[in-house]
């Protein structure tokens, strides 16, 4: 059997992991998975191993063609193929049709829900804000109550003040 | 101050006690960032890693949490000293591999160690003793909340922190903890658990070892999945299923003491026959026996030995830290020699496991802590 990442020596390290109903196999010899820190202590997920070698096949179909390039940084659809690894963070812009299926078969969800820099919270709950204001008004206006509407009015354009005021 | 001087001697690294820590060795909690506009280190050219490293050390040394910390670029520390690191579980193999243009700040009590321009950006870390994963994470978060004032990181709200490889993208979080699990390997029961914990998106890791049979029963348990899930869940998840582990291996070393105990005995008198008497010894062999020896501190076997010296030497009985010792540089062979005099040296006051009377093992219930 020939080691799928020199695709030259024969494999000699079988690696087999099971994620829900799916398997996935690796086969390597001894010099790769070396490389590859099947040995390392610290870190060797057969996850991010996959990336390099299933994945970006993956992409590749999804994003239709293979000489996709990154503007901002001249990665290309070839050296994620090697790497296993993106070139910069606009290369989720570039690459990102073809990430979506990946993200979609190696996360929980494709939208995050973690924590985010203060500053970009702040303006994510005031916007929040300004859509279910706006919504508040479109309902004032329909019930004809044109007081309550006038005060929503007023708090939408404090709220909007305070989002430029953030992204300025 | 060199790095030597810096890290706490191993006697005393090994003394740090932690909730749990019969069974879970450390926790750990890592942040993946990045960033924005810049290469990632993997892509960046030499001046841009170096151009990162010099915008992010000075933001990172700048930090309260960070008094007193060490600092060094990568390209200043030897290959032992690297090493060295990695075998204190401080930095990864991959970082240990790099040179200029990297970096690596560590506090003073080697609780939060930020890797520069590894994998991401920043590989920021929490380490705590024992089972500790929700401490870890407040101190990592708090840590990243003030370098995101400082740092501009690349940050999109449908995606989250945006990493090099996409396996660690949207939290950039990996929650970890370092089991000691020889009940469950002896009882045969650790592929299943295993495979039931991959089973739930969790990945886990032989912590010296290729496939699953890690070195010294030693197995390190993460989440896998970063994206789609909030922190404080994944450390919520992380703790259910540690506390489910931690209750298996409880019960398999008491059925084994019950239904097994001449084996139990077998294995525990062997490892210290071995250890007591061994004048060549493998690093690996030496892990495995100590393991044993471990699991006889828990079970009572032993009248005056502590746990902290079985751990002590779990540390400096590794290649690098044997190395330090002496100042010539030695084979394999010779490494392996100076290994089994000095295991000798420091057991040698250590009497032969006991074997309890009622040859059903120990009545002590499991120490709480």
């Amino acid at each position: 059997m020939q080691c799928c990442v020199c695709k030259d020596r024969e494999a000699k390290v079988h690696l087999t992991q099971i994620v829900g109903d799916k398997m996935q196999k690796v086969d390597l010899c001894e010099e790769c998975a070396k490389a590859k820190g099947v040995n390392d202590p610290a870190g060797f997920s057969l996850a991010d191993l996959l990336l390099g070698l299933g994945a970006s096949q993956e992409m590749e179909q999804a994003a239709g063609s293979s000489d996709l390039k990154c503007p901002h940084c001249g990665f290309t659809q070839a050296d994620f193929k090697k790497a296993g690894r993106l070139g910069c963070s606009e290369c989720y812009v570039t690459f990102a049709d073809g990430l979506e299926s990946l993200l979609k078969s190696m996360h929980k969800g494709t939208k995050h829900l973690g924590k985010a820099p203060q500053s970009l919270q702040q303006s994510r709950d005031l916007s929040d804000k300004l859509k279910s204001l706006q919504k508040k008004l479109d309902k004032a206006v329909e019930d004809e109550n044109f007081e309550q509407a006038a005060q929503i009015r007023d708090e939408i354009k404090n709220t909007r003040e305070k989002l430029t005021e953030l992204t300025a | 101050m060199n790095v030597h001087e810096f890290l706490a001697s191993p006697a005393d690294a090994s003394r740090r006690e932690g909730p749990h820590n019969r069974i879970v060795l450390s926790s750990r909690v890592r942040l993946a960032r990045n960033l924005k506009g810049m290469p990632f280190p993997g892509w960046a050219k030499k001046a841009e890693r170096v151009k990162a490293l010099e915008a992010i050390r000075p933001a990172v040394e700048s930090l309260s949490q960070m008094a007193n910390a060490f600092s060094e670029s990568m390209d200043n520390l030897t290959v032992l000293d690297k090493n060295i690191l990695v075998e204190r579980h401080l930095i990864s193999r991959e970082h240990a591999a790099k040179s200029a243009g990297s970096g690596l700040v560590l506090n003073r009590d080697e609780s939060l160690c930020v890797m520069i321009n590894e994998e991401d950006h920043l590989r920021m870390q929490a380490l705590r003793p024992g089972l500790q994963l929700k401490q870890a994470w407040n101190a990592i978060d708090q840590i990243d909340s003030k370098l995101e004032k400082k740092l501009p990181y690349a940050f999109t709200s449908d995606l989250g922190y945006l990493t090099a490889c996409p396996t660690n993208l949207g939290t950039g979080i990996r929650v970890s903890a370092m089991l000691h699990l020889p009940g469950l390997v002896l009882a045969e029961q650790i592929n299943q658990i295993i495979q039931a914990v991959n089973k739930l998106g969790l990945a886990v890791r032989g912590l010296y070892g290729e496939g699953t049979e890690a070195l010294g029963n030693v197995f390190q348990v993460s989440n896998q999945m970063t994206l789609g899930e909030t922190e404080a869940d994944i450390v919520e998840r992380l703790n259910k299923v540690l506390a489910q582990i931690i209750e298996h291996e409880e019960n398999a070393r008491q059925v084994l003491l019950e239904k097994k105990p001449k084996a139990v005995y077998n294995h525990i008198g062997r490892a210290y026959g071995t250890l007591c008497n061994a004048h060549i010894i493998s690093s690996k062999e030496t892990m495995n026996q100590l393991s044993l020896m471990r699991m006889g501190v828990d079970l009572n076997l032993f009248e005056n030995l502590e746990r902290w010296l079985v751990d002590e030497l779990f540390i400096i009985t590794q290649p690098a830290h044997l190395q330090k010792r002496f100042s010539e540089k030695l084979s394999a062979e010779e490494r392996d020699l100076l290994r089994a005099d000095m295991l000798r040296d420091r057991l040698r006051n250590v009497s032969r496991p006991r074997v309890h009377s009622n040859g059903s093992g120990s009545q002590q219930p499991p120490e709480k802590s």
